[in-house]
């Protein structure tokens, strides 16, 4: 029995650790699409944050200066996205894509300008990481049946960032639902006539959503190079910000249920790893690849209506143009 | 003699090439209901956006109590107290009326904090002004449209507005709602606010304004007091030229029925009965009105007459075919058997705007644009088509290379009704034959209708203005909640009475007759 509750607190453990970059990315996603800017860039600026920060790091030798410098780049390419959508009007799903390559293509050049290691970033010290804390009494507690296994291994031993995403969830929350900001930015995603009518800019509430995007997607990309790696390895963020967007979609724009797709996600892509080779009773040996489609699947299964339809905020992708 | 609330001097306003307003003066007196009439497109809404600050003129002065203001944005507008409730609610529909009101009132940064200042507020203005009730905690999207507008009003009036402009306010309302908003109105007057009306009706011009001013392409043409102008000089002034309402005078020899409905009923996606046991015979050469609030089932008459839908019980019948839902049919096939379509959305249904007018004018009739070989349209033969359909029914630009997008509402809707009557049909269904169309085109558009009706066509006219169809119709039927609750003459129709119908009251005609 213990050896299955330990065994579960690890599976546990190691869902939340995978899911971390997909709960910061659909936050970020979150605001940005919930002040009606489609937010598929997700991934391009999760790669260039996580990019940066393990250059960063790598140069300064500080976690922290990886860190903001993740946040910078992340923002910069909110910016980017923003000046192209809102500014300018542009289509948002042609620009996220835009970014996304751009992102592909400048981590590689860049990193292999700056270090020739085939793209990658130079393996980073433990001083040059965010390392895993270890909380108060961890080894006392941990001897007490259940609990302990559960304050140990699941509570405790996870990086700040880790620690960060989950107070992303409440945080967004709040400032969603409970300040007069978020209610404005709600409301330019779905009627931003009516917020523009109200003596509010929708340009500027947009470009505020942005740049909040750009700081959680830093810090998810950050994560990735300097906190659950050791580097930047070239394409790391391998689709994390498009589960992210399929999570926020899942969670029909809403923080606690999209907590708990990017948690689903991330236990699917922690059990993929277990269950592979692994023969089980009955079913025989399942492929990782289905397990790992898994989230597309459910998404595209939420979309077509089954379980409860998504309505996406009204003017979700629609440039605003002062006009009537 | 006290300053006016609000004196605009020569504001002018260029778009491209057109001249939205040009050097306009305007003076509006504190505490009166002033009016502000003029055909689509003679830049009243653009004058009103510029006084609610969401444009900014080009040239001209703002003066709001003898002072000159500048009026960079709509925030400046609201801190200068101009409420403005737009045509198009600009309500956020998912949010709940006070969410809505906070929106524009909550300066904290906390929701909470400002929460029960705004619910006090609202209390407070709804206890000050008669018929301004709203329930504060209900989601916008859920209420009645006439709750909606009055929410805006609430609104722009929240904030500390003392002046009220409202454009085209009466658009989405039934003629109750209107009834109920004008009441509202009056009684702000007479607690001071100041209101500037923009419609394009004479009769809420002649019911509720104390002033009113003329605009025609641009320029404001002319200022009158209410009590001392008539509907036709101001209808000749916002068109530039004498205009007489068409009227059906002529008795009409009603013929044969040529199209019967027997008891349909349709129900639609979400299970709701849209139409329910209706029955109406179409005869040659006479106009049958349909009555109603949009929303009652007239727009799904029109689906199932034109083949659009199938009833789900009940027949129609047309030139021998019977159409039940074990035999249902399809537009191409209503068309063969010679009934006509003007669909009420021109826009959506009756035109593909960016396709070129020739296009459009063969779209449904494709025969006529092939040639020798059938399987090939034959541009040249749209183009002649268009162009005399253009001729006939005076569409302007004459251009048939023109995309339909590039014309006006008038036209376009000249455009649609010359192709569906070239087609010579027996029966001609027309919805909303003149929404957002100018009063120089209406006047067209219903002789048209008239002298169709003359060549022995049956016409079924859908309609939710109530006036049009009290001046075409050999015969009215009011349509209610799906069903047809009641049926008078056109000629001498009583307004009152068919009101009462539309709303209803399925004695109404038998109870006016007794009275009278």
């Amino acid at each position: 029995m213990a050896e299955i509750w330990l065994d579960a607190m690890q599976i546990l453990s190691s869902t939340l650790r995978l899911a971390t970059p997909l709960i910061l990315c659909a936050m970020a996603g979150m605001f940005s699409e919930r002040a009606g800017v489609v937010d598929i860039g997700l991934e391009g600026k999760l790669l260039m944050g996580a990019f940066a920060a393990g250059a960063v790091a790598f140069y300064t030798g500080s976690p922290w200066l990886g860190l903001f410098a993740a946040i910078l780049a992340g923002v910069a390419m909110g910016l980017l996205h923003g000046f192209a959508t809102i500014t300018h009007r542009g289509d948002q799903i042609v620009s996220g894509v835009a970014i996304n390559i751009l992102a592909s293509g400048f981590t590689i050049v860049i990193g292999i300008a700056l270090f020739a290691q085939g793209g990658q970033t130079p393996a980073l010290t433990r001083d040059e990481r965010f390392l895993p804390i270890h909380l108060p009494f961890a080894d006392t507690i941990g001897q007490v049946p259940f609990l302990g296994p559960f304050y140990e291994t699941l509570l405790s031993g996870h990086n700040i960032l880790v620690y960060a995403a989950l107070l992303s969830v409440p945080l967004a929350a709040f400032v969603l639902f409970a300040t007069s900001f978020g209610l404005r930015l709600r409301a330019a995603g779905e009627a931003p006539e009516a917020v523009d009518s109200a003596g509010y800019s929708v340009t500027f509430l947009r470009y505020r959503a942005v740049i909040i995007a750009g700081v959680l997607c830093g810090i998810a990309g950050a994560y990735l190079s300097i906190a659950h790696g050791g580097g930047f390895v070239r394409e790391m963020s391998a689709g994390k910000g498009y589960i992210a967007l399929a999570a926020l979609i899942f969670g029909k724009w809403r923080p606690v249920p999209t907590l708990l797709a990017c948690l689903l996600f991330g236990a699917l892509e922690s059990s993929a790893s277990r269950l592979s080779d692994v023969d089980l009773p009955l079913i025989g040996e399942i492929p990782v690849d289905i397990i790992l489609i898994a989230p597309y699947v459910l998404t595209v299964i939420l979309l077509a209506g089954f379980f409860g339809r998504a309505i996406p905020p009204r003017a979700l992708g629609i440039p605003y143009v002062k006009d009537r | 003699m006290r300053e006016p609330a609000v004196a605009l001097r020569g504001i002018t306003k260029v778009f491209g090439a057109v001249r939205a307003n040009d050097a306009v003066d305007l003076d509006v007196e504190e505490g009166t209901i002033h009016g502000i009439i003029g055909e689509n497109g003679a830049g009243k809404s653009t004058l009103v956006s510029i006084l609610s600050g969401h444009y900014r003129a080009d040239a001209g002065d703002i003066v709001l109590f003898g002072e000159t203001v500048k009026m960079a944005s709509s925030a400046d507008a609201i801190g200068h107290g101009i409420g403005m409730v737009h045509q198009h609610f600009m309500l956020v529909p998912n949010f709940t009326v006070l969410e809505n009101l906070m929106l524009g009132l909550a300066k904290a940064p906390l929701l909470a904090a400002s929460r029960e200042d705004v619910r006090r507020r609202l209390a407070e203005l709804t206890a000050a002004y008669d018929g301004l009730d709203v329930p504060a905690d209900a989601v916008v999207e859920d209420l009645p449209v006439g709750l909606q507008q009055r929410v805006e009003i609430i609104k722009a009036l929240i904030g500390g507005g003392r002046i009220l402009i409202l454009d085209e306010p009466t658009g989405v309302l039934t003629p109750d709602e209107t009834d109920q908003m004008f009441q509202s109105l009056l009684e702000l007057k007479r607690q001071g606010v100041t209101i500037i009306l923009i419609t394009h009706k004479l009769r809420e011009i002649m019911a509720i304004t104390d002033n009113v001013s003329v605009m025609r392409l641009g320029k404001m043409v002319a200022h009158r007091k209410t009590a001392e102008t008539t509907r036709e000089e101001l209808a000749e002034l916002m068109v530039g030229r004498t205009v007489e309402p068409v009227r059906n005078e002529a008795a009409a020899g009603a013929g044969e029925v040529v199209m019967a409905a027997r008891g349909i009923s349709l129900r639609d996606g979400a299970g709701t009965l849209r139409l329910d046991d209706v029955s109406l015979e179409l005869r040659a050469g006479e106009i049958v009105g349909i009555a109603g609030v949009a929303g009652n089932g007239q727009s799904e008459l029109l689906a199932v007459l034109a083949g659009l839908a199938t009833p789900e019980r009940g027949s129609v019948e047309i030139g021998g075919r019977v159409v039940t839902a074990a035999a249902p049919t399809d537009p191409r096939e209503m068309r063969a058997l010679g009934v006509a379509h003007v669909p009420e959305d021109r826009r959506r249904e009756g035109l593909v705007l960016p396709f070129e007018m020739s296009e459009n004018a063969v779209l449904g009739y494709l025969g006529q644009a092939r040639g020798s070989r059938p399987w090939l349209l034959r541009r040249s033969r749209m183009v002649g088509r268009c162009g005399e359909l253009m001729q006939r029914f005076d569409v302007r630009p004459p251009n048939p290379a023109l995309p339909a997008s590039g014309f006006s509402g008038g036209n376009q809707q000249k455009l649609v009704i010359a192709r569906e009557h070239g087609a010579r049909p027996r029966v001609m269904l027309v919805g909303q034959p003149t929404r957002g169309v100018d009063i120089g085109a209406i006047e067209f558009i219903h002789r048209q209708l008239l002298d169709l009706r003359d060549a022995g066509c049956a016409i079924l006219l859908v309609s939710v203005e109530l006036d049009e169809i009290l001046a075409l119709s050999d015969r009215i039927v009011a349509m209610n909640a799906g069903r047809i609750v009641g049926e008078v003459e056109g000629r001498g129709a009583d307004r009152r009475v068919v009101g009462l119908m539309m709303a209803g009251v399925r004695d109404a005609a038998a109870g006016a007759a007794v009275a009278s």
